[in-house]
């Protein structure tokens, strides 16, 4: 018959390789700012990454990070020669870069989306929008996380 | 049961921009959590969500697990012509939602 | 002084003594105001609040058929926005059968199983989740309304007494926090008064709709005591406390909170 002390201890051993891959990875912040870096070079490509047209919306302090109200807006005509063809969302720390990624055209009207994110850490998150002329804009937003997304139920 | 609402008004003017509010029900696992015995709880997520109208798509939005559980997306488009607005999310494991709403444009 | 009128008097210090430690009427505050605008926002609009999701299903399931009656709520309850408004607002409520207070909750499946002659619905499902919400929705913006008489007195003394009685391994009381430190912070978080004001309601951090009964089990969890199971005696009694606790306060099922 197992004992109590016997099940602690194979259980805690069970756990530690699993838990460790994912809440002790001692270049996590270093691979997450290289996938950040990815994730816009797969969206900008050799563009460059101009600030302005966009506004981003985030509340500056946030109650829960499982959900942060956030807004995007690009000042555009939107008509058939000047429009934006899309918008991304990335983030620095979250545990995948990529948020959220809109495409459209003159027929919305307004160039703008507002949704609901999770945000895993205290990070700045940044807007791009691609407009029909091939150029890039972008903005980003600080944002402080005290109850974090993605990861707290990790350990116990 | 209600898998996902829409709201957005009856009617408009032509070329009139109008909003539309939506919200899915789905947990949108992020494929990050763990059970408490430490096995990895496996991604389900909506991927992708589109507006049609009457057959042109007119909004797309590819979502990622960033996106928070039970997505709101809120957008704009012009009201053109009379008609059906259609919408539709897809996700993992075959998850499919689909609402529609008519317009009435003067 | 004579003897009636001392007695009198006595009683008056008891029954004040009750009262002694609850927040007045007029300073009781909604969590919904240590919210953030967006959040707030997020509760305001039927249209963007999550919990919305679980009233139309209550909607659906209000009138859908069920057990070897074949029945549905709506057969003998009609419309709901009619025949439900202001119940959320005075429950929990005494049943004369059970000679004890039972909250909506447990006075639905007396429905489902008397009425309909169908199973209960499992506390926490999304099937009673979603009839609560939609049953609770209907008192939206109405005052809770607890009516306290001889019969459910000893019940609301117990809710009471659980919750200015210190437990768990923090040896914290319900009330030292939320009656006598409710406005300040507790590691960043504001301390609200606990009033159950928008039950069931969406919880940002279980990113969905739960009842009163799981925030009350993350409390005591969080002081690290015994959490009482789901529909468990002590439990109603404190719903019973903190309905009456809020008396006057609107209702704003479905709300959100962080």
């Amino acid at each position: 018959m197992t004992t109590r002390r016997e099940f602690l201890v194979a259980t805690a051993a069970a756990l530690v390789p699993a838990a460790v891959e994912a809440q002790i990875d001692p270049n996590q912040a270093a691979n997450r700012k290289a996938a950040f870096q990815a994730a816009l070079r797969n969206i900008v490509g050799d563009g460059q990454l101009r600030r302005g047209r966009v506004k981003l919306e985030l509340p500056p302090l946030i109650d829960n990070g499982n959900s942060v109200p956030l807004s995007v807006a690009v000042e555009s005509p939107m008509t058939a020669t000047d429009h934006v063809v899309a918008i991304h969302v990335l983030t620095e720390k979250n545990p995948l870069p990529d948020v959220v990624s809109v495409h459209l055209g003159p027929r919305a009207g307004r160039a703008r989306l507002s949704t609901r994110v999770r945000l895993a850490d205290t990070q700045s998150v940044l807007a791009i929008a691609q407009l029909s002329d091939g150029s890039f804009w972008s903005d980003s937003a600080e944002v402080v996380v005290t109850l974090s997304a993605c990861l707290e139920e990790g350990l116990i | 049961m209600a898998r996902a609402v829409v709201t957005l008004p009856a009617q408009a003017k032509r070329g009139e921009i109008i909003e539309i509010k939506t919200l899915a029900a789905h947990s949108m696992e992020t494929g990050f959590r763990r059970t408490q015995t430490g096995e990895l709880i496996p991604r389900d997520i909506i991927r992708r969500f589109s507006c049609t109208y009457n057959g042109t798509e007119v909004y797309r939005v590819d979502l990622h697990p960033a996106i928070a559980a039970n997505p709101l997306i809120v957008f704009t488009t012009i009201a053109t012509e009379t008609g059906t607005l259609s919408f539709q999310w897809v996700g993992d494991n075959g998850y499919t939602a689909t609402e529609t709403a008519p317009i009435r444009v003067e | 002084m004579s003897l009636r009128t001392a007695l009198l008097f006595a009683a008056c210090l008891l029954s004040a003594g009750a009262a002694a430690g609850e927040i007045p009427l007029s300073e009781r505050r909604s969590g919904y105001e240590l919210m953030g605008r967006e959040t707030r926002a997020m509760q305001d609009d039927d249209a963007t609040n999550p919990g919305m999701l679980w009233v139309l299903d209550g909607e659906t399931l209000w009138r859908k058929k069920a057990g070897a009656a074949d029945r549905a709520c709506a057969a003998c309850h009609g419309d709901a926005r009619t025949s439900m408004k202001g119940v959320a607002a005075r429950y929990p409520a005494f049943d004369a059968a059970l000679k004890r207070p039972v909250n909506l909750e447990q006075r639905i499946n007396i429905c489902r199983t008397g009425r309909q002659k169908a199973p209960p619905l499992a506390f926490e499902s999304r099937e009673l989740l979603a009839l609560t919400a939609y049953v609770a929705r209907q008192s939206r913006g109405l005052p809770i309304n607890i009516a306290i008489d001889a019969r459910s007195k000893p019940f609301l003394d117990a809710g009471s007494e659980a919750f200015h009685r210190r437990q768990g391994q923090l040896n914290l009381a319900c009330s030292q926090c939320h009656d006598d430190n409710w406005g300040k912070r507790l590691a960043g978080s504001l301390i609200p008064q606990a009033h159950p004001t928008g039950y069931p309601l969406y919880r940002l951090e279980w990113q969905g709709l739960g009842s009163l009964e799981r925030r009350l089990r993350n409390c005591l969890v969080g002081i690290r005591a015994e959490p009482y199971a789901y529909g468990a005696p002590e439990f109603v009694d404190l719903e019973l406390y903190l309905m009456w606790r809020a008396n006057g306060m609107k209702i704003e099922t479905p709300a959100v909170r962080p």
